[in-house]
């Protein structure tokens, strides 16, 4: 079982600042981790191989420093890290990026399953997972809580809805994202932080991956930020307590409705 | 915190050891405390961390490092919580006589299961009537053809009862006195060897203390550790080579205790003010962090001492288990001043760093007799 697992650096949710101009995140001097959602798309991909063998490839894109993501995912577990990074990336989009990884992945060639996090903390979007699998043309299952079973080719696994959740069946290779409820990530061994400090991170351009051009960066991208603000802090509730709560709640909730 | 220029490894194994803590010992540690369970859980995430083998050779599945990266994991868990951090440490307190004294084939046999915290292990000397005077042994070890028979029973044993491999020290002639007692290594399981009673203890409570009853149980003699009759002297030098470690662990408690009384401390207002802003806490708080500095210097200092082959080494890991549990006791009791009631409630962290840190002066020899070995070492030199 040859696993990739897509992973994006993000900032820590401790630490986000906004560029104002740009509209972007702010990178510059700030604290960054592996999007949490992905940390439990690195554990499944792990857990497979543990059960099935074979290997797991993490792979990212992103600005070089981008390098310390995917030695944290050896540090984990992972068998190979691929970087994809490239001024002609800048300002892609959640199309222009998961066409760019799916570039990647069919360089890559050899894989039975993709796992990606069901979002990124940062963009929010969920859109990279759904798009890579797209761009190949494979099957997809997303919000993935449980992985019942593979066999013969084929994997069935549960997508969490806001009901419950639904039983999917689909043929390998395919692409999964995954909800936290899957797992509970390892932490890294000591063994695979020297491992990851001695791994070579292989690095490709978009050349490497014969990427076309106007389908990367800003110029491969349908949409553009045109707004990024932060949502006003809630101001803090107000409790009734002791007799009369009932009735004063009621007379404040009405003073609200005039 | 001063810069002890630690190498790649030894940054490896503090940063992992720390998030191990932050992520899975804090939150825990105050359930551990109140059953008294012992921890397997985070025993095994400390197993699949690698970090059992730190203080081991390679060729015996170790990460080949000794005495003072044992004290970076032990000092890193300790700030989460000490009793947890001890079943850790207790069991490489087990390992070193075998580290120490044991044949290439001995440690073939049982090494690398510790190293890779398969297996626990623990060191049993105390008895009833042998404290602090360790050569009052009691417990007998009787050579029958190819095997010894183990007759007694060690009590206050860490990890008893939860370890697999014991370092038991027996005797194996008593006129000789403390020239006749021996080392031996026993597993649990082997008929003869049972538990006694499971101690409800003051603090460190989510480590096992136990009794270890011998009971006609026989060990084949190759479980002799060295030669009969160096088993005193064995369990002497295994103690002048292991005492940074609990000077690790002291160190720990002081940290974390004062890390926890200036976080309380910040956000804590009294009289419109924060009461950082107060003269006499911050003092209090000056002072805590110059004496857990002081410990820490003393602790490093010595571990790397001992893992640099010197000789002559008793005396100062002396000094350094006994300065760094009585800064550890002091600290404790200082943040719990600082939480003011707070610090008196259990639903607050300080009181347990308090209730932790008092067994740090007790055990491993207290520190009366850490002030004996001391004091011997300087007049030994000054004759010289």
């Amino acid at each position: 079982m040859n696993i990739i697992v897509c992973i994006k650096q993000v900032p820590d949710t401790a630490d986000i600042k906004i560029d104002p101009v740009a509209k972007r995140l702010l990178r510059e001097g700030i604290k960054s981790m592996i999007n949490p959602f992905d940390m439990y798309a690195i554990e499944e991909g792990l857990r497979l191989k543990e059960k099935l063998g074979g290997k797991v490839t993490a792979l990212t894109m992103g600005p070089p420093q981008a390098e310390s993501a995917l030695r944290e995912a050896v540090s984990l577990g992972c068998d190979e890290a691929i970087l994809i990074s490239d001024g002609a990336f800048t300002g892609s989009d959640t199309l222009a990026t998961s066409y760019a990884l799916s570039c990647a992945i069919k360089k890559i060639k050899d894989y039975d399953m993709i796992f990606c996090g069901k979002q990124s903390l940062d963009g929010d979007t969920a859109h990279v997972g759904p798009g890579i699998a797209g761009h190949l043309n494979i099957p997809q299952i997303v919000n993935v809580r449980k992985i019942q079973d593979i066999k013969e080719g084929r994997v069935t696994a549960h997508r969490m809805t806001e009901y419950g959740y639904d039983v999917l069946e689909a043929e390998l290779p395919c692409l999964l994202t995954v909800v936290k409820d899957i797992n509970v990530p390892r932490l890294p061994s000591l063994k695979g932080k020297m491992k990851a400090k001695s791994t070579a991170i292989t690095v490709w351009k978009a050349a490497d991956i014969q990427a076309e051009e106007n389908r990367i960066g800003a110029k491969g991208s349908a949409t553009e930020v045109w707004k990024v603000t932060t949502s006003p802090a809630r101001p803090q509730g107000k409790i009734f307590e002791g007799e009369g709560a009932v009735d004063q709640l009621v007379l404040t909730l009405k003073g609200l409705m005039k | 915190m001063i810069d002890y220029l630690l190498n790649d490894q030894q940054i490896m194994i503090r940063d992992l050891c720390r998030q191990i803590t932050d992520e899975k010992i804090r939150p825990a540690a105050a359930e551990y405390d109140k059953n008294e369970k012992f921890p397997w859980d985070i025993v095994k995430v400390i197993a699949q961390a690698d970090l059992f083998g730190v203080y081991i050779e390679e060729k015996y599945g170790g990460m080949g490092g000794g005495v003072f990266e044992l004290c970076l994991a032990t000092e890193e868990f300790s700030k989460g919580c000490a009793g947890i951090a001890l079943c850790y440490s207790a069991t490489a307190l087990g390992a070193y006589p075998l580290i120490l004294y044991g044949s290439d084939e001995q440690k073939q046999k049982y090494l690398p299961a510790i190293a890779r915290g398969e297996r626990l292990a623990a060191f049993g000397l105390t008895e009833p009537a042998a404290g602090s005077d360790a050569s009052a042994l009691q417990t007998t070890a009787e050579k029958q053809g190819d095997h010894y028979i183990l007759n007694g029973v060690k009590h206050f044993i860490t990890n008893g009862g939860d370890a697999e491999i014991y370092t038991i020290i027996a005797m194996t002639d008593k006129e000789k006195g403390a020239r006749g007692a021996s080392l031996f290594l026993v597993e649990k399981g082997t008929p003869g060897f049972s538990f006694g009673k499971k101690e409800e203890k003051m603090g460190i409570r989510a480590s096992s203390t136990r009794e270890l009853i011998f009971n006609d149980c026989k060990i084949p003699k190759e479980n002799l550790l060295g030669r009969e009759g160096m088993g005193f002297i064995a369990a002497m030098k295994t103690f002048d080579k292991s005492r940074p470690g609990i000077g690790a662990q002291a160190l720990g408690i002081a940290q974390g205790a004062l890390d926890e009384a200036l976080k309380y401390a910040k956000q804590r207002k009294q009289f419109e003010k924060s009461i950082t802003s107060f003269q006499g806490i911050q003092w209090m708080l000056a002072d805590m962090a110059t004496e857990v500095e002081a410990a820490r210097a003393l602790v490093y200092a010595s571990a790397r001492e001992v893992d640099a082959g010197k000789k002559d080494i008793g005396s100062h890991s002396a000094m350094a288990k006994m300065y760094a549990s009585d800064v550890a006791m002091k600290v404790a009791v200082d943040a719990v001043q600082i939480f003011g009631g707070y610090g008196y409630m259990r639903e607050y962290p300080a009181e347990k760093y308090m209730r932790d840190a008092k067994i740090t002066q007790i055990y491993e020899g207290t520190n009366q007799i850490q002030r004996n070995i001391i004091a011997a070492g300087l007049i030994r030199d000054s004759v010289r």
